[in-house]
């Protein structure tokens, strides 16, 4: 269970985030929504631990982050708006080497499996991935949702460069992730389709 | 096992950078070349007067080795901080600094490694003989690490500031200079045949003191870097 | 001065108060500078002996010393702030650190000039390798290092804390950087005539080299809280403060 307690955020000069407060059980979605600038991402670094919170604190099953530091990061991912990959590894060693440091170890067998299920077919598992196009670049990062027991999963315009079918395909495994008592938290601008009775939904005015 | 677990995310961080340096084997040439380079550049300059070159080779060769180091800090945390690799490496369940030592590991082990390696070659270039190549040697691959681990403060510092290549230089050679003044010292007096273990043993609690406090300040500078 | 016993400090530790203190102190601190500046450069030029090995030359070490002194003083002094403000995640300590160092970087500077001033008849060349001004020259470069990081960065709270860091990693190395450099210089017989062991001291020497530090410490007191109020006015220039008295206290109720 992911507790915000009153958290603000200050970027620069300007605030963006004030004395918000939200809790998400297992099973549930919260999309957070907002223009440009309002602090979607902010928000999201903010929950990981990576920008500390002005004020106000984070929980994760009711003990403050940053007491828990190591405890809260594994059993969280986070995928930023950059795709974490390295250009000059294939899709397989980058998500083997992300997932193997994030303390999440995997066969070449498994990764593969994923690549596949977010539609990259095994004739460019091998290639450097600097010769892929953004939407398979995003979704060779998306892979590791296909791979890890994680159960938080924050997610910054997971959707973007994404295709149709793709994006079906991203649904889909959200959906059963919820199913499975995951959390999910993601900045888009897109409609989440995993139904009313699992969406939370937070709009920052910025 | 939690020590376990440490040891082996250590590992993997450093294989991975090593793997990485495999793929672009143009980089770490560049440093090797480099040291070479200007170590050469010294006798065209100075004459090749072999009492002279003898008395300037530690000092020559040791701050030719400073600057290699230097040339290939700034692509410690470069690369990972622009394609957001960085900010994933924050989220690894293991403490910050535990990732530093194993970087900076990576990093000597690609561009300190092969100046120490090479420095024997240098010093006879230069006229050293037998004993005093020897400590050459040693004395660099005492105090190459502790130069990765410092230097590893200043790139942190100045991950995606302007102009950060001149900064790191600025803020990082005036660190360097105990070890730049033990490190030759010891070939210095080993030529001279006052002995040389003053100066090593020196050079090794430098690295001692520099394993132990520059990665919690590299961990929190890039925590800093990536607010 | 019992008055003062009274006041709560943290009251001031805040920019809003601070900023009307700081006004008040300056001149005062100022004129306590110029009045022991005064006393401490007759009583060096004037009153203290001639010494017989070095004539006269010898008296630019009432400027010299203390603005060695100073100089490292000060950096101490930055790096305290930097610490307490990394620790305690306090803007006003970051902003103590910012004002401190250029000051602390000016008599540094000084401490080389008036050093290579006396080195020129005593040594015969305007720089020597000389320990002391080696390490003074070092301990100017780490200067330079954390006020360029700080103008190099354009967040100011990024800029505060890397510079914090830097200051910090700084006054570390500054003890093992001033070992190394005396190691080195007994190692290769540089100066002959050492700084530190020049004139014995007379008793009216020592007391002209205090009163010219003291003067100097009140001097870098008035700059500092000079320099700290324009950093608050431009830290703050989105905050408004300056409201009427009577509004601040009723915040201050509520």
């Amino acid at each position: 269970m992911l507790k915000a307690d009153n958290v603000s955020c200050v970027r620069g000069e300007r605030r963006l985030i004030t004395a918000l407060s939200f809790t998400l059980e297992r099973g549930r979605l919260l999309a957070v929504t907002g223009a440009n600038g309002s602090g979607k991402t902010s928000l999201l670094r903010m929950l990981c631990g990576l920008l500390p919170a002005e004020q106000g604190r984070v929980l994760w099953d009711g003990e403050d982050v940053r007491a828990c530091r190591e405890r809260y990061l594994a059993s969280l991912i986070y995928i930023g708006h950059l795709n974490s990959l390295k250009d000059d590894l294939t899709p397989v060693e980058n998500v083997t080497i992300s997932a193997r440091l994030a303390g999440e170890a995997i066969s070449v067998e498994k990764t593969c499996e994923a690549l596949e299920a977010v539609g990259l077919a095994r004739a460019i598992h091998r290639l450097p991935t600097r010769v892929l196009s953004q939407g398979q670049k995003r979704r060779v990062s998306l892979a590791r949702l296909w791979v890890s027991q994680r159960v938080l999963w924050i997610l910054d315009e997971p959707f973007a460069a994404l295709d149709a079918a793709s994006t079906g395909l991203l649904m889909q495994q959200l959906r059963a992730h919820l199913s499975h008592g995951g959390i999910v938290i993601a900045a888009t601008h897109q409609e989440i389709e995993v139904g009313a009775d699992r969406l939370d939904q937070l709009r920052l005015a910025g | 096992m939690n020590q376990l677990g440490m040891f082996a995310a250590l590992c993997d961080i450093i294989r991975r950078d090593l793997l990485l340096a495999l793929r672009r084997r143009s980089d770490v040439l560049t440093t090797v070349l480099f040291f070479i380079l200007v170590g050469s550049l010294f006798p065209l300059g100075v004459g090749p007067e072999p009492a002279v070159l003898r008395t300037i080779a530690p000092g020559v060769l040791w701050v030719a080795a400073l600057l290699s180091c230097l040339l290939s800090l700034g692509r410690l945390f470069t690369a990972d901080y622009a394609d957001g690799v960085l900010e994933q490496m924050l989220l690894i369940p293991q403490p910050l600094s535990l990732l530093v030592i194993g970087k900076v590991t990576a990093h000597w082990l690609i561009s300190g490694l092969p100046v120490v390696l090479l420095s024997p070659l240098l010093g006879l270039q230069f006229g050293l003989t037998g004993e005093a190549l020897g400590v050459l040697t040693l004395s660099l691959l005492l105090g190459t690490p502790t130069l990765s681990f410092i230097g590893a403060i200043g790139a942190a510092l100045t991950l995606g500031v302007r102009g950060s290549s001149v900064l790191i230089a600025l803020l990082v050679l005036p660190l360097f200079i105990p070890v730049l003044i033990f490190g030759a010292g010891a070939v210095s007096s080993s030529a001279s045949g006052i002995g040389a273990g003053a100066h090593l043993s020196l050079l090794g609690a430098g690295l001692l003191l520099a394993l132990a406090l520059a990665p919690w300040a590299t961990a929190t500078s890039l925590r800093i870097a990536l607010e | 001065m019992m008055g003062f016993a009274r006041i709560n400090w943290f009251k001031y530790s805040s920019p809003q108060a601070f900023y009307p203190l700081a006004g008040r102190l300056i001149p005062w601190c100022a004129a306590a500078a110029m009045l022991l500046i005064g006393a401490g450069l007759y009583l060096g030029f004037f009153v203290a002996p001639t010494d017989f090995q070095q004539g006269q030359s010898y008296r630019i070490i009432f400027v010299h010393v203390p603005a060695a002194w100073m100089s490292m003083f000060l950096y101490v002094v930055m790096a305290i702030w930097a610490g307490l403000g990394l620790g305690l995640n306090a803007r006003p300590s970051f902003m103590m650190a910012q004002a401190i160092a250029p000051t602390g970087a000016l008599f540094t500077f000084l401490a080389l000039v008036t050093g290579a001033m006396w080195g020129k008849p005593t040594w015969g060349a305007w720089w020597v390798w000389d320990a002391r001004l080696t390490s003074e020259l070092i301990l100017l470069f780490l200067y330079g290092g954390v006020m360029l990081l700080r103008t190099s960065i354009d967040d100011s709270r990024r800029a505060d804390r890397a510079s914090a860091v830097f200051a910090l990693v700084g006054v570390v190395n500054v003890p093992i950087i001033y070992f190394s450099v005396r190691w080195w210089n007994t190692l290769h017989q540089g100066a002959s005539v050492s700084m530190t062991a020049a004139p014995k001291m007379a008793a009216t020497m020592l007391m002209a080299m205090l009163v010219m530090t003291l003067g100097f410490w009140m001097y870098s007191l008035a700059v500092t809280l000079a320099r700290m109020r324009c950093v608050i006015l431009e830290r703050e220039r989105q905050a408004s403060w300056d409201t009427p008295p009577s509004q601040q206290d009723a915040l201050e109720v509520s």
